[in-house]
């Protein structure tokens, strides 16, 4: 049977992967991949969590948060694609006009 | 061993290794088939965890759509920009350093806090207790939920327009 900290250990180890993308990649796209894997890993936090205890509160949740990612995602690709319209490069370091 | 301790095992390797792929791999478009493996693997999760919903939603939204825009953006810049994106990294040893430390930081608390929470029995169909709740305590959230995908639909659409 596995128990709920089997799941919880697994969604860090997840979590930590996609903090390691987001902080060495280079590319935006990148990064945002990285983003994507720690959103995930907290889903199967909530969904765990839900199941283990009984409550259909972490499910709804996680519902809401799968929903709010598309949209970020979509707002987030569309923002890249607009940077490379006018810098033609994606690469986080380059993008430094707000540097004061 | 049961099935779902073998399922679970398995499970959890191949979402590790796709993980540690998505973050590692040179290629961005492989990057992407990489993430949507391990969101098909976070889906099986949630099917082990009993909740057929939730795995339906996850590969839907996530593996078909997120996976889907990924793509199209990739494809867009690349053609764009007439040539191969290379995805580097940089301060590999640097950030692994940080996300160590998280890691460690979370299981220390997972080590101390009391989890051993057994498992209840599978109870009714939460399907439907999720229907219920979504129009009726929540039906408020759900509508606001609405208004923020159209918004981000317009956004979007505002962003990554052509030129007039």
């Amino acid at each position: 049977m596995i128990g709920l900290p089997s799941y919880l250990v697994l969604a860090a180890l997840v979590f930590s992967i996609g903090l390691f993308g987001v902080l060495t990649r280079r590319n935006a796209v990148g990064i945002l991949l990285g983003i994507e894997l720690m959103l995930n890993a907290v889903n199967i936090n909530l969904v765990a969590f839900a199941r283990f205890h009984g409550d259909l509160l972490g499910l709804i949740f996680t519902l809401f948060t799968i929903s709010i990612t598309v949209a970020e995602v979509a707002v987030g690709l569309a923002i890249v694609i607009a940077i490379f319209r006018v810098r033609r490069t994606v690469e986080a370091d380059r993008l430094d006009l707000l540097r004061g | 061993m049961t099935l779902e301790t073998v399922g679970f095992w398995v499970v959890a390797v191949v979402l590790l290794a796709s993980s540690l792929a998505v973050v590692l791999t040179p290629n961005l478009f492989h990057a992407v088939l990489y993430l949507a493996a391990a969101l098909v693997a976070t889906a099986v999760i949630f099917l082990l965890l009993e909740q057929p919903f939730l795995f339906a939603v996850q590969l839907l939204l996530y593996a078909g759509g997120v996976v889907t825009i990924v793509v199209f953006a990739i494809m867009l810049t690349e053609r764009l920009v007439g040539e191969r994106i290379r995805q580097t990294s940089r301060h590999l040893v640097n950030g692994a350093i940080v996300a160590a430390a998280v890691f460690a930081g979370v299981a220390g608390f997972l080590m101390q806090s009391p989890l051993a929470t057994p498992r209840p029995g599978p109870g009714d169909d939460a399907t439907v207790a999720i229907g219920r709740a979504l129009v009726g305590p929540f039906a408020v959230t759900l509508e606001l939920l609405a208004v923020l995908l159209v918004t981000a639909l317009l956004g979007a659409l505002y962003f990554a327009r052509g030129e007039e």
